[in-house]
């Protein structure tokens, strides 16, 4: 609940109460408590295992609560349509392997499918957005490359382009970027950033690198075998202890500065 | 879909007419394309033939060019079609109707029901062997899904293990039935090899109840199946019910594989080179893809039916000449994509 402290009067997007969830009599997550408000950058962080998979497929409403429930701007997830909730969640999965060579433009289209009735073209709108997605994740160029002879950084900007083209208010993120380079990293971190503070969207975004979450996240969630550790702002969350206590690493945390975001140092030893 | 798709779907329905009515007229007894059109025209309305008709005509081509060359046609389509569900399912360009055990299983029970003729216990009813056949492959199918089922998202990986570890098992029930028929194992072995040799319009019939119908199904669904591409967990956030859309899918599928093989016996490869090389051509939207499938399966087992009946000295047993004609041509592709990607 540490979110709701931190000068944010807002109704919460999602509230989590006592959220359990178990997998094969392994309980992956347990008493989860959690307000989200809009507008904020959420970085959620915590070791490989912790459960970060699992919550965020709970958010996504990909996997069913066992306990506990979910609210989403005002109703309970489990009782919206599939499609009413595609129009208003989307989802960047880490791993994309693509059997079908579909070309760029259809795969982003594809981000317009619950806007789109059966057996419909799309509209001059859908068509508009899918122009639009693609041209921030610079990947129009791209547009008749089938997506199987991309590389690995193109076709991930596909992959954001097709969730930006979905067009909604929250954008899941999960390790989105952990397979790319520290360049194409930053872009698509950036362009996610652009997205929380010129359009007021909600991002929550699994993200193994913590400097990369200190750097364009506003607020951490931190998870440490299936339950949550601590939420807060960035510069308060992640400190010292904390990074000893759930990565079990010797860490020297540089504070935030006017122009900088908090900077981690591993002492490697 | 682009614009093109309607006239391309046309051209190859235009191009499947024009074949049926070719291979009628083809074979021993050689009638010309024009005739055909006018018996059977004069068929449909219920009028008389014209006198300068040879009056055998009639006979052979309603009574036993046609229902055989439908059965082939609808066969082939329903194999492609099927094929292509799986492959788009599975997440595997790789995959086809028999993925799941279905053919080992249709073969099992084909197998069953002949060695029981052959033993002397008489089976009362006479199309016993695709009735064998039909409940064989709806059998292994059950068994199959009963083992995936604890995977809840039916990954293709369980799947796919699954229909092998069943078909394995099935094999060497096969083999036993083979072994108890003794002298007489021709009869099974001919029966597994595939045939459309004296199929009739109940044939037909049956098989277009369970085609179409699996046709149309699949055309509804066909665009949540682009959609599943991505992967099960991108599809569910987009709104598409991948978990059911599966289930749907491979029964439909399922099913209009096993009425093809109790139709048909095993004939192999329709179902993985018509979707593949189709999709080689028109591209991986499964909107265009599997009507197209459907008319270029039909097109292809009707034309190596025409093949082993009218040209052949002989006639081959039909799975034998798909296999030898669509192997080395599946082995040229898989190579020609190879060199592509480097």
């Amino acid at each position: 609940m540490a979110v709701a402290k931190n000068n944010i009067h807002t109704d919460p997007l999602f509230a989590i109460s006592k959220g359990c969830f178990a997998y094969r009599a392994n309980n992956v997550l347990q008493d989860i408590d959690l307000d989200l408000v809009p507008g904020q950058f959420y970085g959620l962080i915590g070791p490989n295992g912790s459960g970060k998979t699992t919550l965020l497929d709970l958010l996504t409403a990909t996997r069913p609560l066992q306990s506990g429930q979910i609210i989403f701007q005002g109703k309970a997830l489990a009782d919206y349509a599939k499609k009413e909730l595609a129009t208003k969640i989307a989802l960047v999965p880490q791993q994309f392997s693509m059997g079908f060579d579909f070309t760029v433009s259809d795969l982003v289209l594809m981000g317009r499918y619950p806007y789109i009735p059966r057996f419909s073209n799309p509209s001059q709108r859908d068509l508009d957005l899918v122009d639009e997605a693609m041209q921030v994740m610079q990947v129009h160029t791209l547009r008749h490359r089938l997506i199987t002879d991309l590389s690995g950084g193109e076709k991930q900007r596909v992959v954001v382009a097709r969730a930006l083209a979905q067009d909604t208010e929250v954008l899941v993120l999960d390790e989105a970027t952990s397979n790319l380079d520290i360049h194409h990293t930053i872009e698509i971190m950036h362009v996610i950033r652009k997205l929380v503070r010129e359009q007021g969207r909600t991002v929550i975004a699994a993200i193994h690198d913590l400097n990369l979450a200190a750097a364009f996240c506003d607020q951490v969630i931190v998870l440490k075998e299936g339950r949550i550790f601590t939420t807060g702002p960035v510069g308060e969350a992640l400190t010292v202890d904390l990074i000893a206590e759930v990565f079990q690493v010797q860490a020297e945390v540089q504070a935030a500065t006017l122009n900088h975001s908090p900077r981690i140092h591993y002492t490697l030893s | 879909m682009s614009s093109k798709s309607p006239f391309i779907l046309m051209s190859l329905a235009l191009f499947l007419v024009l074949a049926i009515i070719l291979a009628t007229g083809m074979g021993f007894l050689a009638i010309a394309p024009l005739e055909v059109i006018q018996v059977v025209w004069a068929k449909v309305r219920g009028i008389g033939i014209a006198a300068d008709i040879n009056p055998t005509f009639p006979f052979v081509i309603m009574e036993v060019r046609l229902p055989r060359i439908l059965a082939a046609a609808f066969v082939g389509g329903g194999l492609a079609v099927a094929g292509a569900v799986f492959q788009a399912i599975l997440l595997n360009p790789l995959a086809d109707p028999y993925t799941l055990g279905v053919s080992s299983g249709a073969a099992f029970g084909a197998s069953l029901a002949l060695v029981l003729g052959i033993l002397g216990i008489t089976v009362p009813l006479f199309f016993s062997v695709p009735l064998f056949a039909f409940l064989g492959a709806m059998t292994t199918l059950i068994v199959v899904f009963a083992l995936a089922a604890p995977d809840g998202r039916l990954s293709s990986n369980t799947l796919i293990l699954s229909g092998v570890i069943v078909a394995a098992i099935l094999s060497a029930g096969i083999g036993f039935i083979k072994y108890l028929a003794d002298e007489q194992v021709g009869v099974i072995i001919f029966w597994l090899m595939g045939s459309f040799v004296g199929k009739t319009w109940s044939d037909v019939t049956l098989t277009a109840i369970f085609v179409f119908p699996g046709l149309l199904l699949t055309l509804y669904f066909a665009r949540d199946l682009n959609i599943m591409a991505l992967g099960g967990r991108t599809a569910d956030t987009l709104g598409v019910d991948s978990r059911k859309v599966k289930k749907i899918l491979l029964v439909c599928a399922s099913l209009m594989t096993a009425i093809c093989v109790s139709v048909s016996g095993i004939i192999g490869f329709v179902g993985l080179i018509i979707p593949h090389l189709l999709r080689l051509v028109l591209g991986p939207d499964n909107r265009l893809l599997i009507p197209a499938c459907f008319f270029g399966g039909a097109i292809l087992l009707l034309t190596a039916d025409t093949i082993t009946r009218a040209w052949l000295p002989t006639e081959l047993p039909i799975g034998v000449l798909t296999s030898l004609i669509g192997g080395p041509f599946f082995c040229y592709i898989f190579r020609k994509k190879q060199l592509g990607q480097r």
